[in-house]
C-alpha cells in the first residue's frame, strides 16, 4: 500500500557522495592552485581531525576540549614508528590510527563515567597528562625540541613525498576522503542512529535497552581512530612532530572550527576547517599579530546570528531586490 | 491461572530517613490490567523505576519470567521482555518519528552494534515501523520531526516505541499526563488496543479511564499497598475512600 506515509519516509543520501564531493573540490584546489600545496595539505588534515571531533560533539553530544591527546597520539606514534620501526608511510598511518583508536578506548573508559562538566573537565585532564608525558619522555619524543628525524618513503613504493608537496596532498585528501566515507556510513548505521538517539536523550536510549556506555565509547573509539590518522598524516606530511600537537589550544581551535561549520552533520567540520585556515592564512598574512581578531570576529558572529537566520535575512534581501 | 510475568517481594526503597515504597509485593500475569493509584508522592514512580531498572530497591527482589532481576541493569530488563514508557515525555525531538521507532525496532534485533549497513539497508523494519505508526494514527508524520507532533501524539509515539520492543509486560507511566482533552480519544484507542496477552501496569491519576482500562487496582499510599482488588472491590473499600478518593 503506497500511503503518504510512505511518500514521507525519512532516507539517509548515499554515504559515497559528500567523500566524493570534497575529494573532486580538493582535487579542483591541487590542480589548480599549485602554489598552495601545503595550506591544502594542512586544510584537509585539520579537516579530517575536526571531522573526528564532530563524531564525538556533534553526533554523540560529548563536549571536549581534549581532543588534541587522540591527535597528538597518531602523529607521535607515526612518527615514532617511521622512526625506529619503518618508513611506509601506509603502516605508519594505520599505527597512527591504532595509537589514535587505543588512547580512545582506554580514556574513554574512564572519562564515559562522567557526564557534563566533570567530563570536559577530565578531557583537558587526559590532554594535559600526555602532553607532560610526551615531554618527559625526550628519548622516545624528542620534549620540547620535536620529533624529527624520520623519513617517509615513497607511497606505494613509488610516490616520492616531493618538496612541492604534490604527493602529500594528494595523500592527506584520499584518507580525508576514506575517512570521510567511514565516517558518513557510521553515523547513517543503526550504531550511529542509536549513538544520536543518546545525543538526544540518554535516558530514553537507556529504557529501550542501548547499553549507553557502550556504545558511546564504541563512538569514541572511531573517533579516536580518525584523530589518530589525522595525527599520522601531519607527522609523514611535516616530517616533525611538536609538542603543540597534545596542546590545549589544537583542541579548542577544533571545538571552534567545528562551531564555525556547524556541528553534527560531518560536513559542517570540513566547511569550519576550511573557513577558519583560510581566514587564519589570510589575516595572518595581513597582520600576524592580530588575526585571532578576525576569527573571534567570526566566530560571534556564527553563535549569535543562527544560520537559519542569516539565510532568511540574505533571501530577504535577494528578494527585495528582485 | 497464566504464569507470573513480573513479582515483586517485600520491595523496600529508602533514601535517608524518607521510606518511599515500603514492602510491596505485587504479581502480574500475561494479560494483566493492573493499574497503580494513589495520592501524590505515594511512591509510585519510584516503584515504576525499581521494576524498569532505573532506581536500585533498598530491600527486597524483583522478578521476572521467574528470574531474580534485582540487580540486572535496565538495559538486560529490556532483553527479558519489560519495557516501559515515561510520565514526561522523553523522546529524541529532533529525530524523525519513523527513525525513534526504528530505533527501538533496531535495539530490539540486536543491531545497535551494526556500525557499516545503512540504516535503509533493512526495509522489513522499516514497514515494520510504518505499521506500527499507521497503528497508532500516525502514518503521516512518520519523517516529521519529533518535536513537531502534538503532546498527545508524542504521548502516542512513546507507546509505540515501548511496543516496538515486543515486551511481555509494559509499564506505562501516567501515559494521559498533560494530554489535551481532545487528543485522549486516539491514546484511549491506543490502550483498549494493546495486545491480550501483554500484561501492563499502568499508572494513571485520571479515575475514569482506570476504572476503565483496569480489571485489578493496587492502591499505594505512603508507600505501602493499602488495598489490591478489583475496581469494583477497590470502588468500595472504605480504607482507600478515606485515603485517597476522598468520599
Amino acid at each position: 500500500m503506497n500511503t503518504s506515509a510512505d511518500s514521507q519516509a525519512p532516507r539517509v543520501a548515499p554515504a559515497w557522495r559528500a567523500p566524493l564531493i570534497a575529494f573532486a573540490l580538493g582535487l579542483a584546489a591541487w590542480w589548480l592552485l599549485p602554489e598552495q600545496l601545503g595550506l591544502l595539505t594542512r586544510i584537509t588534515i585539520t579537516a579530517l581531525f575536526v571531522l573526528s571531533l564532530d563524531l564525538v560533539v556533534g553526533v554523540a553530544g560529548l563536549a571536549t576540549l581534549g581532543h588534541a591527546a587522540l591527535f597528538g597520539a597518531g602523529a607521535y606514534a607515526a612518527g615514532i614508528f617511521a622512526l625506529r620501526v619503518h618508513g611506509d608511510p601506509l603502516l605508519g598511518l594505520a599505527v597512527g590510527v591504532g595509537a589514535g583508536a587505543l588512547l580512545a578506548l582506554v580514556s574513554g573508559a574512564f572519562l564515559l563515567r562522567y557526564h557534563g562538566f566533570t567530563f570536559l573537565m577530565l578531557t583537558v585532564a587526559v590532554a594535559q597528562i600526555a602532553a607532560g608525558l610526551a615531554q618527559k619522555a625526550r628519548d622516545w619524543t624528542g620534549g620540547d625540541d620535536g620529533l624529527s628525524g624520520f623519513t617517509v618513503e615513497p607511497l606505494f613504493g613509488r610516490f616520492a613525498f616531493d618538496l612541492e608537496g604534490r604527493t602529500a596532498a594528494l595523500y592527506a585528501l584520499a584518507v580525508l576522503a576514506l575517512g570521510y566515507y567511514a565516517a558518513r556510513r557510521i553515523v547513517d548505521s543503526p550504531f550511529g542512529l542509536a549513538v544520536r538517539g543518546i545525543h538526544e536523550n540518554r535516558a530514553r536510549m537507556a529504557a529501550l535497552g542501548t547499553p549507553v556506555r557502550a556504545r558511546l565509547l564504541a563512538m569514541y573509539g572511531f573517533a579516536g581512530a580518525l584523530a589518530g590518522a589525522a595525527g599520522a598524516l601531519s607527522a609523514q606530511t611535516n616530517a616533525i612532530v611538536a609538542l603543540d600537537s597534545l596542546s590545549f589550544a589544537l583542541s579548542a581551535e577544533a571545538l571552534v572550527m567545528l562551531i564555525l561549520g556547524g556541528a553534527g552533520r560531518l560536513h559542517g567540520a570540513l566547511v569550519g576547517a576550511v573557513v577558519f585556515t583560510l581566514l587564519h592564512h589570510t589575516a595572518a598574512s595581513i597582520n600576524p599579530y592580530h588575526w585571532l581578531f578576525v576569527i573571534g570576529a567570526a566566530l560571534m558572529a556564527v553563535v549569535l546570528v543562527p544560520p537559519a537566520r542569516a539565510w532568511g535575512w540574505l533571501r530577504g534581501r535577494l528578494g527585495a531586490k528582485a | 491461572m497464566s504464569a507470573v510475568l513480573l513479582e515483586t517481594r517485600d520491595l523496600d526503597k529508602r533514601y535517608g530517613g524518607l521510606h518511599v515504597t515500603r514492602g510491596v509485593s505485587l504479581k502480574l500475569h500475561a494479560g494483566d490490567r493492573l493499574a497503580l493509584i494513589g495520592p501524590n508522592g505515594a511512591g509510585k514512580t519510584t516503584l515504576v523505576n525499581q521494576l524498569s531498572g532505573t532506581v536500585a530497591p533498598s530491600a527486597g527482589s524483583v522478578w521476572l519470567n521467574g528470574e531474580d532481576v534485582t540487580r540486572r541493569s535496565q538495559a538486560q530488563r529490556v532483553r527479558a521482555g519489560l519495557a516501559r514508557t515515561f510520565q514526561i515525555t522523553t523522546l529524541a525531538p529532533h529525530l524523525p518519528v519513523q527513525r525513534q521507532v526504528e530505533l527501538a525496532l533496531f535495539e530490539r534485533e540486536g543491531l545497535t552494534k551494526s556500525f557499516w549497513r545503512s540504516i535503509d539497508a533493512y526495509p522489513a523494519l522499516a514497514t515494520e515501523a510504518r505499521a506500527l505508526l499507521r497503528d497508532l494514527g500516525l502514518g503521516e508524520h512518520a519523517g516529521w520531526p519529533t518535536e513537531r507532533l502534538a503532546y498527545g501524539e508524542q504521548r502516542l509515539v512513546e507507546m509505540a516505541l515501548a511496543l516496538a520492543l515486543r515486551p511481555k509486560v509494559l509499564l506505562l507511566d501516567e501515559p494521559m499526563a498533560g494530554v489535551p482533552q481532545g487528543e485522549g480519544a486516539r491514546l484511549l484507542a491506543a490502550l483498549d488496543a494493546l495486545p491480550k496477552d501483554l500484561a501492563v501496569l499502568i499508572i494513571e491519576h485520571d479515575m475514569d479511564l482506570v476504572f476503565r482500562f483496569a480489571r485489578r487496582i493496587v492502591v499505594l499510599a505512603e508507600g505501602a499497598v493499602i488495598a489490591d482488588g478489583t475496581p469494583e472491590a477497590i470502588r468500595n473499600d472504605a480504607r482507600v475512600r478515606a485515603a485517597y478518593l476522598g468520599h
